[in-house]
């Protein structure tokens, strides 16, 4: 038996030697990528191009103003003199937000009444507006606080006049900095990975049969599992040190820290490709032709991109598509990268992981395996 | 140019797309699962953040805190624990994003300096949602505070002013600050580039791989009527997708809709030539299967997900990524599909972007015709 897969394998192995621009095709695109997408991945935002309008032009109102312009959240691009060019300005898309200060707003301010600052935004990138409109509040909230500081100590603190605060200390664990490229990079590095591994898995039968030397494999006395085995065992080396490969731009390019256990990072990224390679197989024993493979690898890995959780946090998702994400072995590697990345746990946290993605990568291996013996009877 | 023999050519094609109805029916499905999965899916507004509770202090004022909690709809209390260890390995293991410690100390400082404060401990591994969920809870800690002053403030006196500056907020175009009505334009974009890719990048070395290519090239047929021919069936499927995508869009979704169909037409004409110009190239560039499947994986679909500005701003990105951006053909539709859709712009004020998928489409082109030779070797 041994002898068998040994002998597929290094067929597959002379196949992939000939193939002169594979070696190219396998190495450099992954790290380029990696490098490319992690800088591009971010939900950060930095620098809203902001549109100013005094029309109170006063001490406070200014004030005000110079908190916006100080902050590194926002970039006042313009300063408008009328509602129409602030308005003109967030058409043109100039500016995101728009900041108006109304006549009056100083004199409400004295009276100890509330005074309103004026926002517009352009919602167009909803995720981003919400950010905006967050950090817009913070500086309205600092704003208010410090100056019904000061405005009591104008009036010599009585001590029923303070208002009641509750303060919320944040501690960010794991990300200190609030980091998104730490939250990112791994999981580009497990997608990279899931992509490249199906779809050159999807193709390894398929290209024997429409190339017609499934037939001849057929009459030798090889077994359908050894020739899955011989089949699948190149690819899993390959993602393996695909895993490596990125992984060490990860943490040498970017700097991502690695908190956790290498030897769990292994045993996860072994488990994620058992998955992957089912998952290939299986595509590959459905289709007949290649190109069938290539549209039906791109159906699949798809959703599994969209459910994992890369972008989109899973528990904002609607509660039938949570249950979906539950058979998606990204979702759960994705877990594993991170944990062992920014958490540093191990597998006494990641076992539901780990168990979760063996399941599915063996039903899928033991499904692939009936249907090829199915189909070389 | 022979308008019979490109209508011999696309009627072989065309045959050949019939009797592989898995290809085709996925063609035209994809448009549908990724509209669905994505429409629902694809949220980054956070609702139910799993939330864990430690309150140190029992007392009536941090129950009447934590019933804030458990009442809004932005959490989901999940486990309440009585240790910072407990705590930890429910951030540890993933079971919740954010734990809040209410202190020993916090109803006797709120009594006594009318001040206190509240611990928030975030799991900051994804910093997108640790910073929305730090703010949320900082929302509910500050509606909380200003409960308690008006309880002791009794009826009728004036209140601190805390509260001296309010923010108002208006929001343009994406009106209620819908992911959906900001993911679902440039959804259109990836679709039409995954259907694109997954058609045409195989056609070519479909014929080498099978050895019907040497059968073409005795033919008559000139390099340009072949590309015609051959791209003439996958622009029709192209074309039906995008209308699917914009119905579902529109109808099912209710992406507000604001500019001219003709617009939409007549861009969507031009993004489709490139797309389909560029797996053309590819298949023309590289004559086995498996290797056509890979470039076009990596050269259309991972960069129209992550560069295009569908999901990520191109804004936040570093200068050298956002130059590297312009390259990226998806990028152009992207942003005129979000001013279509949402801005209701015309022609005239995208003549930028579309000049450009024009300069694209034309380059595409003279590269796929400089790619396909006529000859064997």
């Amino acid at each position: 038996m041994l002898r068998r897969i040994v002998a597929i394998l290094v067929k597959e192995f002379l196949q992939l030697k000939r193939d002169r621009t594979a070696r190219f095709r396998l190495i450099a695109p992954p790290i380029i990528q990696l490098i490319i997408f992690g800088y591009a991945a971010t939900f950060e935002v930095f620098g809203v191009t902001a549109v100013v309008l005094d029309l109170d032009h006063s001490q406070e109102s200014r004030e005000l103003i110079t908190r916006f312009t100080a902050s590194r959240r926002f970039d006042v691009v313009r300063v408008a003199a009328n509602p129409e060019a602030a308005r003109q300005a967030i058409d043109r898309g100039e500016a995101a937000l728009g900041l108006v200060v109304r006549a009056g707003f100083s004199q409400l301010l004295h009276k100890g009444q509330s005074a309103t600052l004026q926002v517009l935004v352009d919602g167009t990138n909803s995720n981003s507006a919400l950010i905006a409109l967050g950090y817009v509040g913070q500086i309205a909230a600092n704003y208010s606080q410090d100056y019904a500081a000061m405005a009591s100590a104008r009036r010599g603190a009585e001590a029923g006049s303070l208002p009641v605060q509750v303060v919320l200390e944040p501690r960010n664990w794991y990300n200190e900095n609030l980091n998104s490229r730490w939250f990112f990079v791994p999981g580009v590095v497990a997608s990279l990975t899931l992509f490249m591994v199906v779809n050159l898995t999807s193709f390894a039968i398929v290209r024997e049969r429409e190339v017609g030397t499934l037939e001849q494999i057929m009459v030798t006395p090889v077994r359908p599992t050894e020739f899955i085995l011989g089949k699948t065992v190149p690819f899993f080396l390959m993602g393996f040190v695909e895993v490596a490969l990125v992984s060490a731009v990860a943490l040498l390019w970017f700097r991502v820290p690695f908190r956790g256990n290498p030897l769990v990072l292994m045993l996860g990224a072994s488990l994620f490709l058992l998955s992957a390679l089912g998952l290939g197989m299986l595509v590959s024993t459905l289709c007949r032709t290649q190109q069938q493979a290539f549209a039906t690898n791109f159906f699949v890995l798809n959703p599994l991109f969209t459910l994992s959780g890369f972008a989109f946090p899973i528990s904002s998702m609607p509660e039938p598509l949570q249950w979906l994400t539950l058979i998606d072995p990204l979702r759960y590697f994705l877990i594993v990268i991170r944990g062992t990345f920014l958490k540093g746990v191990g597998v006494a946290e990641l076992w539901p992981q780990l168990v979760a993605m063996t399941a599915i990568g063996t039903a899928l291996l033991a499904f692939s395996v009936l249907r090829l013996r199915k189909s070389l009877d | 140019m022979n308008a019979n023999r490109i209508v011999a050519i696309a009627r072989k094609e065309f045959l050949q797309v019939w009797r592989d109805p898995r290809s085709l029916a996925i063609a035209l499905l994809m448009p549908l699962m990724q509209m669905f999965l994505l429409g629902y899916g694809a949220s980054l507004d956070l609702k139910h953040i799993p939330l864990c509770v430690f309150d140190q202090e029992g007392s009536q004022h941090s129950q009447a805190l934590l019933q804030r909690f458990r009442a809004s709809h932005y959490f989901r209390v999940v486990q309440s624990v009585n240790s910072y260890v407990a705590l930890g390995h429910a951030i540890d293991a993933g079971d919740c994003r954010l734990g809040v410690v209410v202190p020993y100390r916090f109803s006797r400082e709120l009594s006594a300096l009318g001040k206190s404060s509240v611990q928030a401990i975030a799991d900051a591994t994804d910093s997108n949602t640790a910073t929305l969920a730090v703010a949320y809870a900082q929302a509910v800690v500050n509606a909380f505070a200003s409960d308690v002053e008006v309880r002791w403030a009794g009826p009728g006196r004036a209140l601190s002013s805390a509260q001296s500056l309010a923010v108002a907020s208006r929001v343009w175009f994406n009106e209620d600050l819908e992911t959906r009505n900001f993911i679902i334009p440039g959804l259109v974009a990836m679709i039409m580039a995954l259907v694109g890719a997954l058609l045409t990048s195989l056609t070519l070395s479909r014929e080498w791989e099978r050895g019907t290519m040497e059968l073409l090239i005795s033919t008559p047929v000139t390099g340009a009527e072949l590309m015609a021919g051959k791209l003439l069936p996958y622009f029709t499927i192209g074309l039906a997708d995008a209308a699917v995508c914009v119905l579902l869009a529109v109808y099912w979704f209710d992406v507000p809709f604001r500019g001219q169909l003709l617009t939409l037409f007549v861009t969507t004409l031009l993004f489709l030539m490139v797309v389909l110009g560029i797996g053309y190239a590819i298949s023309a560039w590289i004559r086995s299967q498996v290797g056509a499947s890979q470039v076009a994986l990596l050269l259309t679909m991972l960069p129209t997900a992550m560069l295009s500005g569908f999901a990520f701003p191109i804004d936040q990105m570093p200068r050298l990524i956002q130059v590297i951006t312009y390259a990226v053909y998806s990028r152009y539709y992207v942003s005129i599909l979000k001013a279509v859709f949402l801005k209701g712009s015309d022609l005239a004020q995208m003549a930028l972007p579309i000049a450009c998928l024009l300069v694209y489409a034309a380059f595409i082109a003279a590269v796929a015709s400089r790619l396909f030779r006529k000859s064997v070797d």
